[in-house]
């Protein structure tokens, strides 16, 4: 490992068991989201990244706590690897009081300015063109700070990716586009209705960008490639976009069993799943398995206590119905 | 005190801000080096510079996506959509994203911008260059709506909009674009949700909005001369809307008429025609009249313009009909 600016703080070895650790606690968050779901706990909608996690916790690692982070939808992970605690993001989900925005927003907006976590954005492609704006923001303030824009290939063929892609190379703005490719759109497979096969880094050279392919369930090669790119942002060397081979081990959806992709591909990529995959990598390391074992119950009992305490917030009432559509706190439009 | 222009009253408006506060800053198509295909913003690339100033290219997303992004982070920004009709390919920035994030994130973050924009018709551009789309906005919770009908209130209400912590959506009408009046020196601002009384008389209340305040006022005086003494109230400022200002008049005259730009339904007027409804009906003498755009895309030609649009004649007419019959 060359690069890891992003931790000084930690060893190598540490570094690495964070990231494991992290990926865990992505995996487990989810799977009991979805029992969660299963339980009418969790209303509405919630889009998982389970099989997906390595991208988050390499790219967060990657980052400063001053970096900031665009979402999409499928951004419970992204929340949690920017270090948002479990359970206001639990009870987002379930709509109460101790959610992370106290139930207004769901799982599809999570937020939380205070870790950078600048948004997740259930619009295809919408938050690109923002984190170019967040990045204008640090050019012109002269801070060094980088945005990251997360975005799936379904993306690639609406008009916002485009847009701010040539927006952010004429700028030359500190951003880092980040596609995870998880080969399918909702029920579509993306190359069915895409032109090109890379999806989003066939498109880098109308930009000017190069372009960047990494194995996206590989979280020490997502860290590498993605400090790379930040460290080229913050420099002043404009913006990189950089698609992730993966693949989500679920549907798109809850409501969605996933049943049209064929079995012998989704049991390809069981075999890649980037958890064991990254847990194999600690032991050839010499991390010992009684190591590892801690750090998992860790992560079940953190599950188990932040469920509880989310299931133990308040139901939102009225008080915050009417309560910041404007900065002035209310909702007033009239005298 | 100088003679202004509308389209000069805003580039006066946008420098007063951008001197007082180096976070704001302006962007938008030929904004910078053309000074707006309005001339709106002339001189402001040469004063601020290219930092603060920034030409974009044709992608309406990205400017609108870059201004809500600066906003959340430290800035102020001014963006431009050069015609509003545009809002119509941006619309989701607008409406899902600037309009939404506040409250969906249980106010984490504000969104102190402002988008500028030529409104209306009364150029002969045609249907996809003449809209009068304050309804667009006004009808989304989340987002300010001011349109100015003169160039003191082009000034004071951009630098209120742009010391506004909330998204302002600034509509311009084109047809006022090279209208004049004599402007004071000196710094000018104004406040958001204020409706101002612009002529006060017994027997209707006349409420109009954007380019059709001097129409009604040039009305009011032809009503005058037939013994019918109206208030004309400008609206100025859809979000926040200044009820109190409006329902003191009706409840005064008891004959309400709005003068609206914009195709028929869901018209600001129609909103205001509730609020009245609900609130002064008692003190109403006759029905609440809208004079308004049929509901039809606007024409290009010049006669057929005029004729969709209200006019001041309109204006007389329908006030004449209703307070005599």
């Amino acid at each position: 490992m060359t690069s890891t600016h992003a931790a000084p703080e930690l060893s190598y070895l540490d570094h690495k068991l964070a990231m494991y650790r992290c990926q865990v606690a992505l995996r487990q968050f989810e799977q009991r989201a979805y029992d969660l779901f299963l339980e009418n706990y969790v209303k509405g909608t919630s889009h998982l990244s389970i099989g997906q996690e390595a991208i988050a916790a390499g790219v967060a690692a990657a980052m400063r706590p001053t970096d900031w982070t665009f979402a999409t939808y499928r951004g419970h992970a992204h929340t949690l690897a920017r270090g948002v605690p479990m359970t206001p993001i639990f009870a987002e989900l379930m709509g109460r009081t101790n959610g992370l925005m106290a139930g207004k927003g769901g799982s599809m907006h999570l937020t939380s300015v205070e870790h950078g976590m600048m948004g997740s954005y259930a619009i295809i492609g919408a938050h690109l063109p923002i984190a170019c704006g967040a990045a204008w923001s640090a050019q012109y303030r002269g801070t060094d700070q980088v945005a990251v824009a997360f975005f799936g290939d379904g993306s690639v063929n609406i008009g916002a990716f485009h847009e701010a892609l040539n927006f952010a190379a004429i700028w030359k703005l500190p951003v880092i586009f980040f596609c995870e490719n998880n080969l399918w759109m909702e029920y579509t497979r993306t190359s069915d209705v895409t032109a090109v096969a890379n999806p989003a880094a066939d498109r880098a050279a109308a930009y000017g960008l190069e372009s960047i392919i990494v194995d996206g369930n590989d979280a020490d090669a997502v860290y590498e490639v993605t400090s790379v790119a930040i460290a080229r942002a913050r420099a002043g060397e404009g913006p990189s976009m950089i698609e992730a081979k993966t693949y989500r081990h679920g549907g798109h959806s809850r409501a969605d069993p996933g049943k049209y992709r064929p079995d012998e591909e989704l049991a390809e990529w069981l075999l890649k799943d980037p958890i064991p995959l990254y847990r194999s990598r600690l032991l050839g390391m010499g991390v010992s398995e009684d190591d590892l074992l801690v750090l998992e119950a860790g992560v079940d009992a953190e599950v188990e206590t932040a469920t509880n305490e989310a299931k133990a917030g308040d139901v939102p009432g009225e008080e915050l119905l009417m309560k910041d559509v404007w900065a002035d706190g209310g909702a007033s439009w009239r005298n | 005190m100088a003679q202004l222009t509308f389209r000069e009253a805003i580039a006066r408006g946008i420098a007063q801000e951008m001197r007082r506060d180096e976070s704001v800053v302006m962007l938008g198509e030929d904004v910078g080096a053309a000074g707006g295909v309005f001339k709106g913003t002339v001189g402001l690339l040469e004063e601020f510079g290219d930092v603060r100033v920034r030409d974009t290219p044709i992608s309406e997303q990205a400017i609108l996506g870059a201004a809500m992004g600066a906003a959340m982070t430290g800035l102020r920004p001014i963006a431009e959509i050069m015609f509003s009709d545009f809002f119509a390919v941006c619309w989701d920035i607008v409406a899902n994203e600037i309009a939404k994030s506040r409250y969906m994130t249980n106010g984490q973050v504000t969104f102190p911008l402002v988008i500028r924009s030529g409104n209306g018709g009364g150029l002969r551009f045609g249907a996809q260059h003449s809209q009068s789309v304050e309804n667009w906005a006004m009808m989304i919770p989340g987002l300010k709506v001011v349109v100015p009908s003169n160039a003191i209130d082009v000034i004071g209400l951009m630098a209120a909009a742009v010391r506004d912590p909330d998204p302002v959506i600034f509509l311009e009408a084109k047809a006022l674009y090279a209208s004049k009046m004599d402007v004071p020196d000196g710094e000018i601002v104004d406040t958001l949700g204020s409706a101002k009384v612009l002529r006060q008389g017994s027997n209707a209340t006349v409420i109009a909005l954007g380019s059709m305040v001097p129409k009604a006022l040039q009305a009011a005086d032809e009503l005058a001369s037939d013994g019918i003494e109206c208030t004309v109230i400008d609206v100025r400022s859809l979000v926040p809307l200044d009820t109190a200002t409006i329902l003191r008049e009706v409840s005064a005259t008891g004959r309400v008429f709005t003068v609206e730009e914009n195709p028929r339904l869901c018209g600001w007027g129609a909103e205001l025609a509730s609020i009245i409804a609900d609130e002064v009906f008692y003190d109403l003498d006759g029905p609440i009249v809208r004079i308004t755009t049929p509901h039809i895309p606007l024409p290009a030609a010049d006669a057929l313009e005029d004729l969709a649009i209200p006019s001041v004649e309109r204006i007389v007419s329908t006030i004449h009909k209703s307070m005599n019959s």
